[in-house]
C-alpha cells in the first residue's frame, strides 16, 4: 500500500474524493509499488480477469438466445450456431474461452506453487484463489450442461450421482438438486440459473483476493521480503500494465487460434447428439480441466471412498499454506523441493490423462498410483521436507545480487533480520 | 453490572433467548419454502405410475420403459438365465438378495436400469456374466441384475409394481 495521502489535483475530483473516494483508490491501484523482478508467469492474474470479464460478456449475450427448456435448449443452442448473427463466434468464444479460463487458472496455480505464494503472509489470498477455483469448477461444470447433448446429460447425471454416495440422505439431497428422480428439464433450469450467478459470485471473490495481496503485496521470485516502495519496486502502471497487456496479447493468439481453427477440439463429438436418458455414451469423459479429479474418483473402488477421494484432492490444496513447512517461499533456494515440485506437475498430468482413459487395466493402476502419490505430496512429503531440507542461501534484496549489495543499508538490515528468524 | 446480575439470569436475559430463539424459527420457516422448492413438484410427482403392455416380449427379450425419467428394464428371461441367477450361493454377492425376491414371477425381472454407482443405463447382454455390463466405469451385473464386480454399491433397484393383467405391468 503506498502510505502518502492522496489528494486530487482537480477541485471536483477533490469534492468527489472526499465523499467516495474512488480517485484514492485508482491512485492507489495506479502507484501499487511492484516487485521489479516479477516475469512472465506473473501476469496470469490480468490473464484471468480478462477471461472472466471475456465469459461474463459473451455468456450475457448467449443468455438473450438461449433457451432454458430440455426440449428446446439444444435446438436453441444449434439456432445460435446457425441463425443468430455472429452467435458462432460469441459460442465458440464462450466455450473455448472456459478452457483457456482453466489453462490460465493452472498456469497461475502452480506459478504458485513454485514460488511459494500461498506462503505467510498470504494465506487468505490463497484461500480465496481456491474458493475461485472450486466456483469455477462449479459454473464450468453447469455451463457444459446447458446445451442438453449427450455428454451434458450424462455428465450432469454422474456428477450429481455423486452426491448420493453420502450416507442416510445421500438420495434425498438428489433428488432435491435434480428436482425430480432423475435428471431432467427442472435441473436444466436451475443449472441455468446457477451458472449465470455464479460468475458475479466469483468477481465479488475476485475483488477481495486483489484487495488481500494488496495488504501484503506481490510475492517475487525469488520469494523474500522486500521493502516497499524501495529500489526494489517499480510502480504498477506503467511497467506492470505494459507487460501484462503484450502477455494477454500472446494468450489471445492462443485463444483466437482455438476459436477460429479447432473450435471443437476440446469439446466432445457425442455432445452434438441431443440428451437420451435410455442411453449412455460408450465413453463419459469430463472437460479436460477436470479429468485428474475424475481419475482420482474412478482410481478408489468404493463409491463413497471414491467421492471422499476427489473431494479431499481439493480440500489439501486449502490447507496447504499449513503442510508446506518450509519458511523459505522460492522453489529457486529449495533444491530437494525443486525436484519434488516437478515429480507433482507430473503426476497431475499422468493423472489428467488417466483420467481420459478408461478405468481398466494398467490405466487404472496407474491412476491408483498416482493418486496415493498425489495425496502423499501434500500430506508426507512437503511437512518434512520443510523440517529437513537444507535451503540455499537467500540474496538481502532484489538488487543485492546484481548490485552486490543494498545500497540502502537498512532494507540490507531488515532482510538479515529476517533470514536469522529462518 | 453487580455479581448477582452475572450468575441469575434476569429478565432481560430471558426476553433476549426468547427472542432469538422466535428469531431464529421465523428465519427457518421463511427460508424453507425456498429449499423445497427445488424439490420434485407436482407436475413431477402426477407421473408416478406407468403401466407397460409386454404382450410381445419374447423370452430372452428386454424392453426398456421411462418411469420418473429413469429408464425401467422389462426382461422376460429364458431358463437357464433364471437357473444361473438362482443356483448363486448368497455369500458370494456383495449386495446379497435372493433371486426369488428380486422376481416374484421367475420369468420376467423388472428393474431400474440405473447403475447404483454413479446412474449410467447399464448395456444389456454384456459383462462378465453376459446380463448387465455399465460402461462408464466398468460394474457387471448377473441375470438377476445384481453387481458382482465394480464400484457400484449395490444391485440395481426393483421397484414396485405389479402385473394388472398377464399381458400388463404397472410400475409404480
Amino acid at each position: 500500500m503506498s502510505d502518502h495521502e492522496y489528494t486530487p489535483k482537480s477541485k471536483v475530483g477533490k469534492w468527489f474524493n472526499d465523499r467516495l473516494p474512488l480517485l484514492t483508490l485508482a491512485n492507489h491501484l495506479t502507484d501499487y509499488p511492484t516487485p521489479k523482478n516479477l516475469n512472465y508467469w506473473w501476469t496470469f492474474g490480468g490473464i484471468l480477469t480478462f477471461c472472466l470479464i471475456t465469459q461474463i460478456i459473451t455468456g450475457i449475450i448467449l443468455g438473450m438466445h438461449y433457451v432454458a427448456h430440455a426440449d428446446l435448449a439444444f435446438q436453441s443452442v444449434e439456432h445460435i450456431m446457425r441463425d443468430v448473427n455472429y452467435g458462432w463466434l460469441i459460442r465458440y468464444v464462450h466455450a473455448n474461452g472456459a478452457s483457456m479460463f482453466f489453462l490460465a487458472v493452472y498456469i497461475h496455480i502452480f506459478r504458485s506453487l513454485y514460488y511459494g505464494s500461498y506462503k505467510s503472509p498470504r494465506e487468505v489470498i490463497w484461500i480465496i484463489g481456491m474458493l475461485i477455483y472450486f466456483l469455477m469448477m462449479a459454473t464450468a461444470f453447469m455451463g457444459y450442461v446447458l446445451p442438453w447433448g449427450q455428454m451434458s446429460f450424462w455428465g450432469a447425471t454422474v456428477i450429481t450421482n455423486l452426491f448420493s454416495a453420502i450416507p442416510l440422505v445421500g438420495d434425498s439431497i438428489t433428488t432435491w438438486l435434480w428436482g425430480g428422480y432423475s435428471v431432467d428439464n427442472p435441473t436444466l433450469t436451475r443449472f441455468f440459473s446457477l451458472h449465470y450467478l455464479f460468475p458475479f459470485l466469483i468477481l465479488g471473490l475476485v475483488i477481495l483476493h486483489i484487495w488481500a495481496l494488496h495488504v501484503p503485496g506481490n510475492n517475487n521470485p525469488i520469494g523474500i521480503d522486500i521493502k516497499k516502495p524501495s529500489k526494489d519496486t517499480v510502480p504498477f502502471h506503467p511497467y506492470i500494465v505494459i507487460k501484462d497487456l503484450f502477455a494477454l496479447l500472446i494468450f489471445l493468439i492462443i485463444f483466437a487460434f482455438f476459436v477460429f481453427f479447432s473450435p471443437n477440439i476440446l469439446g466432445h463429438a457425442d455432445n452434438y447428439i441431443e440428451a437420451n436418458p435410455l442411453v449412455t455414451p460408450a465413453h463419459i469423459v469430463p472437460e479436460w480441466y477436470l479429468l485428474p479429479f475424475y481419475a482420482i474418483l474412478r482410481s478408489v473402488p468404493d463409491k463413497l471412498l471414491g467421492v471422499i477421494a476427489m473431494f479431499a484432492a481439493i480440500f489439501v490444496l486449502v490447507i496447504l499454506p499449513w503442510l508446506d513447512t518450509s519458511k523459505v517461499r522460492s522453489t529457486v533456494f529449495r533444491p530437494i523441493y525443486k525436484q519434488f515440485y516437478w515429480f507433482l506437475v507430473a503426476d497431475v498430468l499422468i493423472l489428467g490423462y488417466v483420467g481420459a482413459m478408461p478405468a481398466e487395466g494398467l490405466y487404472l493402476l496407474i491412476a491408483r498410483v498416482a493418486t496415493a502419490y498425489y495425496f502423499a505430496h501434500f500430506l508426507i512429503i512437503l511437512p518434512f521436507l520443510g523440517m529437513k531440507e537444507k535451503t540455499t542461501p537467500l540474496p538481502l534484496s532484489i538488487t543485492e545480487p546484481v548490485l552486490g549489495g543494498s545500497a540502502d543499508m537498512a532494507m540490507a538490515k531488515n532482510n538479515s533480520d529476517y533470514k536469522e528468524k529462518l | 453490572m453487580s455479581e448477582s446480575d452475572k450468575k441469575k439470569p434476569n429478565r432481560r436475559d430471558f426476553i433476549l433467548t426468547a427472542t432469538t430463539a422466535a428469531g431464529a424459527v421465523g428465519v427457518g420457516a421463511a427460508v424453507w419454502p425456498l429449499v423445497d422448492q427445488m424439490n420434485p413438484d407436482a407436475s413431477v410427482k402426477a407421473l408416478a405410475s406407468t403401466e407397460v403392455d409386454v404382450s410381445s416380449v419374447q423370452p430372452g427379450q428386454s424392453i426398456t420403459v421411462i418411469w420418473r425419467g429413469k429408464p425401467v428394464f422389462i426382461k422376460r428371461r429364458t431358463q437357464d438365465e433364471i437357473d444361473s441367477a438362482r443356483a448363486v450361493d448368497l455369500s458370494e454377492l456383495k449386495h446379497p438378495e435372493k433371486d426369488e425376491d428380486r422376481a416374484k414371477n421367475p420369468e420376467w425381472l423388472v428393474m431400474l436400469g440405473v447403475c447404483t454407482h454413479l446412474g449410467c443405463v447399464p448395456l444389456t447382454d454384456k459383462g462378465d456374466y453376459n446380463a448387465w455390463f455399465c460402461p462408464c466405469h466398468g460394474s457387471h451385473y448377473d441375470t438377476s441384475g445384481r453387481i458382482r464386480k465394480g464400484p457400484a454399491p449395490t444391485n440395481m433397484e426393483v421397484p414396485k409394481y405389479e402385473f394388472v393383467n398377464s399381458n400388463t405391468i404397472k410400475i409404480g
